[in-house]
């Protein structure tokens, strides 16, 4: 394989990397000139997801990248939610004063470390795709600079991030140390039918390290920090793409180096979504800050697509990987709610502010409603149809102890998702809100418009393609 | 002409106007809302109007179903809709209350009026849904769907403590619903298909089948609702408008008595024959103590709920006998329950838009104001009790006719019920409408006027020809019960 046959299946890396520091050079001359490096990046992002799409498959570089469905999937996936960030983001920080082209830049950054992530085929790529994404992230947390909570945010996320990535690191060198190898498939191969104590060992860590970065309960702490203190529209972006990375991420890794030992992980697996829908549903109830109770239902909804994955099977991948889309789209639909709607130029974040608000912003409002809904798993928008998809392969490998504890896990987290519901609905508003700006109620329509009842047709397109991309990677 | 998708979607297409109308004017824009009540109006009336011809198409002698409609969708589910004779009379009450309801709130609800009847229209389509769905998926779409408008009904144009109520109905209808989710799925794993009527021939494992009965049993006897997982009944009726409690009362907990028909007795016999002393002892509680309860009860809306989970355990008692008689009368008493209780909230709703409290000690002597009123009380009290020439006294004879043949001491206990059932309302008649007219708040009240007379007539009928012509009900469930019953007797050896 010549060097020009491996550039070849790394191109949306090199159009990301290449786009990047092209506008990171413009930025640095015409710094006020926010909205053509914002332009620039969304088509960058486009032109990547396009590069994904039609891209050979293969592996390259010694085997460190892998070209194949379900790194496509992903980072198609992966650009355009980033491609979204950018027009939500860039107008809220300059309607706040701040003008960053960094921005932009930070969010191609962090789509190049997803993209990697993705399609990472050893321990080493791994790692840089990890740490390149998670980087940009904690600067991204940290963007809005007047703020002293953001940089609370930031701060408290890299530091605890730096901790995760040096369980994943431990783990990584354990894994290296006891099969010789850092490429998946000679790990695999080491793993054989069952990984001894030393390998399983080296495993439980990077479960650990990656763990943390999909915030799944017990390592889910940042997560109601991060997102209280980051922009909304950031969080809008980092509750998205950096969860279905780590997620390919993770099923990556077990599948194609530790498919062998699908029985000892698959404990690990079980307990940890346990956890997480356990403390998602529980911990969501005292919330009073939507962006707190968002988090917590997103670390529920990280135990739900883990169940999916832990029934170790290509139909619990494939179930995981259709939980994640659909749960993109509905977060990124939500957190564009909140970033639309303020009162007096002060955001709106916390339940009792959205009191009444059928009556003063029907459409927001209505969007809200349905993603509630959905987050909440009633038929027919998109969460239920995420939840079918996990909670049949669950069963269908024989968890049904799990799913149904799953299930009776998301009747608890019903309670908070009907109280926002209720408080739209039901109280009675204490004034008007300002006009909500134009792209942010556009995202929230279009996303409010897939959740139902376009997912109904969407469904049967994207179905085949997580089929295809999970049965790229090694589970029968 | 696809008949019943055209049943199930007509209202959803008047909701949709009514939408078009509201985001095109003022929220509170009087003339909009009048504009809004004829829509609903003629939309439900449509509605009624198809589900008639529906009923007049259908072929009685076939005890499969009919008008069946399929396309395949994705996943290997489909969009697959059909009724039979089990079926297709919760179709024609569904349509036949509803138009009754948008009449009985049209003066009553003069608050977001638009919100409300959109609420009411997608009710309908959902529970129509619920009943023709052949899927499972579907079903459960319908059937779950259904709690949002609810919710919204009972939490927006509810009492004084609606919000209570309304997360109670709400959660725990869902948590019998999840739980159903994972029956459904598993089913559909072993199965392979997600058909109703291909899963009625598909034997499970005696034991599969055991804990599949008891997801699906949660689900069913909560919406039932069942003795000991009633509590929420109660609080939603007395919490929820007038229309909202007719709906309740007269179509939505007939789903659970549809659930146990449609899918506990033929799909899983075994564990419904090893069950059934349970669903017995449960149901003559539920009959005995609620019944008591009722009697007890000081807010006339609450008194007619707790009659309502008492004339379900009747209910669940027939269809668990396993026979033709119960099945029958199991579906009469559904059927006729669906217009008395459904008439009976209506009659409270009577007093309560008129004086505002449903304490039954604030009334008394209404008869002197009220005459109309008192002789219209008067036959839906006796139809609750189950006097003979009214259609209550059809069904619960007939389901406990079935369930004596099961069970001596079951039909006995069942049958002290029916007396009880005299006492609690026939007192709750005296209290009301007789007596001396102590309340001096009372000496202005007016008797029916044509709107409320307009509503009552269609109910009296019904009430009396199902009484007195129970064979036109009988049949068209007739083929398709003795069906199901020949299925189900085979499949447990009996």
């Amino acid at each position: 394989m010549t060097f020009t046959d491996n550039l070849a299946l790394a191109v949306p890396e090199i159009v990301l990397a290449l786009g990047s520091l092209g506008l990171l050079v413009v930025g640095a001359f015409a710094p006020k000139q926010t909205r053509l490096v914002g332009g620039g990046a969304v088509l960058v992002l486009l032109a990547a997801a396009v590069a994904a799409a039609t891209q050979p498959f293969g592996e390259a570089f010694g085997g460190g990248l892998i070209s194949d469905a379900a790194a496509t999937f992903a980072k198609v996936a992966i650009y355009l939610a980033s491609a979204v960030a950018i027009p939500l983001g860039l107008p809220w920080f300059e309607r706040r004063g701040v003008r960053v082209f960094e921005f932009p830049v930070l969010v191609l950054l962090a789509a190049l470390g997803m993209g990697m992530m993705a399609s990472s085929g050893d321990l080493i790529s791994l790692y840089v795709g990890v740490e390149l994404s998670s980087l940009s992230l904690y600067v991204l947390a940290a963007m809005h600079r007047e703020s002293p909570k953001a940089s609370e945010a930031g701060l408290k996320y890299f530091v605890l991030g730096a901790l995760s990535s040096g369980m994943l690191l431990y783990g990584a060198s354990l894994v290296y140390g006891f099969s010789g190898s850092t490429l998946y498939s000679e790990i695999a191969a080491a793993a054989g039918s069952g990984a001894d104590t030393g390998l399983l060992f080296g495993l439980v860590f990077l479960i650990c390290g990656l763990a943390f970065k999909v915030s799944a309960a017990p390592f889910h702490m940042w997560t109601p920090d991060v997102y209280e203190g980051a922009p909304t529209p950031v969080v809008a972006f980092f509750a998205a793409a950096p969860k279905l990375a780590a997620m390919v991420l993770f099923a990556r890794v077990l599948a194609d180096g530790f498919a062998g030992a699908a029985d000892q992980w698959q404990q690990v697996l079980v307990v940890l979504a346990l956890i997480s829908v356990a403390v998602g549903a529980f911990g969501g109830l005292v919330q009073k800050n939507l962006k707190r109770l968002w988090a917590y239902s997103s670390i529920a909804n990280v135990g739900y697509a883990v169940l999916g994955l832990s029934s170790g099977t290509s139909d619990g991948v494939q179930a995981m990987l259709m939980f994640m889309i659909l749960y993109m789209i509905d977060v990124t639909g939500f957190f564009a709610c909140l970033a639309a709607l303020s009162r007096d130029g002060r955001p709106m974040e916390t339940i009792d502010d959205m009191a009444g608000l059928i009556k003063e912003r029907p459409g927001l409002a209505l969007a809200m409603t349905v993603f509630a809904l959905s987050a909440l798993g009633l038929p027919p928008f998109s969460g239920f149809w995420a939840k079918v998809f996990v909670f049949k392969a669950a069963i269908d490998a024989g968890l049904w102890v799990a799913a149904v504890i799953g299930l009776v896990g998301s009747v608890v987290a019903a309670f908070y998702y009907l109280r926002l519901i209720k408080v739209m609905w039901f109280d009675s508003s204490p004034g008007a809100t300002d006009k909500p700006p134009v792209e942010a109620r556009a995202i929230a329509a279009v996303t409010a418009i897939f959740a139902f009842p376009v997912v109904l047709v969407a469904l049967a397109w994207l179905t085949p393609l997580a089929q295809r991309a999970a049965l790229s990677l090694g589970l029968a | 002409m696809p008949l019943l998708s055209l049943i199930t979607y007509a209202p959803l297409v008047g909701a949709l106007g009514i939408l078009a109308l509201r985001l095109g004017g003022r929220a509170d824009d009087a003339k909009s809302a009048e504009t809004a009540r004829w829509i609903a109006l003629v939309t439900t009336l449509a509605t009624f109007a198809l589900s008639v011809l529906l009923v007049a198409q259908y072929d009685s002698s076939n005890p499969g179903f009919q008008f069946v409609e399929e396309t395949a969708w994705f996943m290997g589910l489909s969009y697959r809709m059909g009724v039979d004779g089990i079926s297709i009379l919760f179709v024609l009450l569904t349509a036949f209350l509803m138009p009754l309801c948008i009449a009985a709130s049209w003066r009553s609800i003069d608050k977001r009026v638009h919100e409300y009847l959109i609420a009411f229209l997608v009710l309908e389509t959902l529970v129509i849904g619920v009943f023709c769905a052949l899927d499972l998926v579907l079903f459960y779409i319908f059937f779950e769907f259904g709690l949002v408008p609810m919710f919204l009904i009972i939490g927006i144009w509810g009492g004084a403590r609606r919000v209570y109520a309304a997360f109670k109905f709400f959660l725990y209808t869902l948590l019998g619903s999840v739980l159903m989710l994972a029956a459904i799925l598993f089913m559909i794993g072993v199965s392979g298909t997600s058909s109703i009527p291909a899963l009625m021939q598909y034997a499970f494992t005696p034991e599969a089948q055991t804990w599949l009965w008891l997801a699906f049993f949660a689900s069913f006897a909560v919406k039932m609702p069942m003795w000991p997982v009633h509590t929420w009944l109660p609080d939603a009726h007395v919490e929820a408008p007038t229309a909202g409690s007719v709906i309740l009362a007269g179509i939505l907990l007939k789903m659970g008595g549809y659930g146990f028909l449609r899918f506990s007795l033929p799909m899983f016999p075994q564990a419904s024959d090893l069950f059934t002393p349970l669903v017995l002892t449960l149901s003559v509680i539920a009959v005995i103590y609620t019944s008591l309860i009722a009697f007890r009860q000081t807010d006339v809306k609450k008194l007619i709920a707790y009659s309502s989970v008492a004339h379900m355990g009747l209910v669940t008692m027939g269809i668990f006998a396993g026979n033709a008689e119960g099945e029958q009368g199991a579906i009469f008493q559904m059927l006729s329950h669906g217009v008395i209780s459904g008439a009976l909230f209506l009659c409270v709703g009577v007093i309560y838009d008129r004086m505002h409290t449903r304490d039954i000690a604030f009334y008394g002597g209404l008869v002197k104001r009220m005459p109309f009123y008192a002789g219209v009380f008067m036959l839906f009290t006796m139809g609750n009790v189950g006097l003979p020439g009214t259609s209550g006294f059809v069904g619960e004879v007939l389901a406990m006719v079935g369930v004596y043949e099961v069970s001596t001491w079951a039909a006995i206990l069942a049958a002290s019920g029916v007396i009880l059932s005299a006492v609690y309302m026939l007192t709750l008649y005296r209290r009301v409408v007789f007596g001396e007219m102590t309340n001096p708040k009372l000496s202005a009240i007016e008797d029916l006027n044509w709107r409320e007379i307009a509503i009552f007539a269609p109910l009296v009928v019904a009430t009396l020809y199902m009484g007195v012509q129970p064979n036109s009900v009988f049949n068209v469930t007739q083929a398709s019960v003795d069906q199901l019953v020949q299925v189900y007797r085979a499949a447990i050896g009996g």
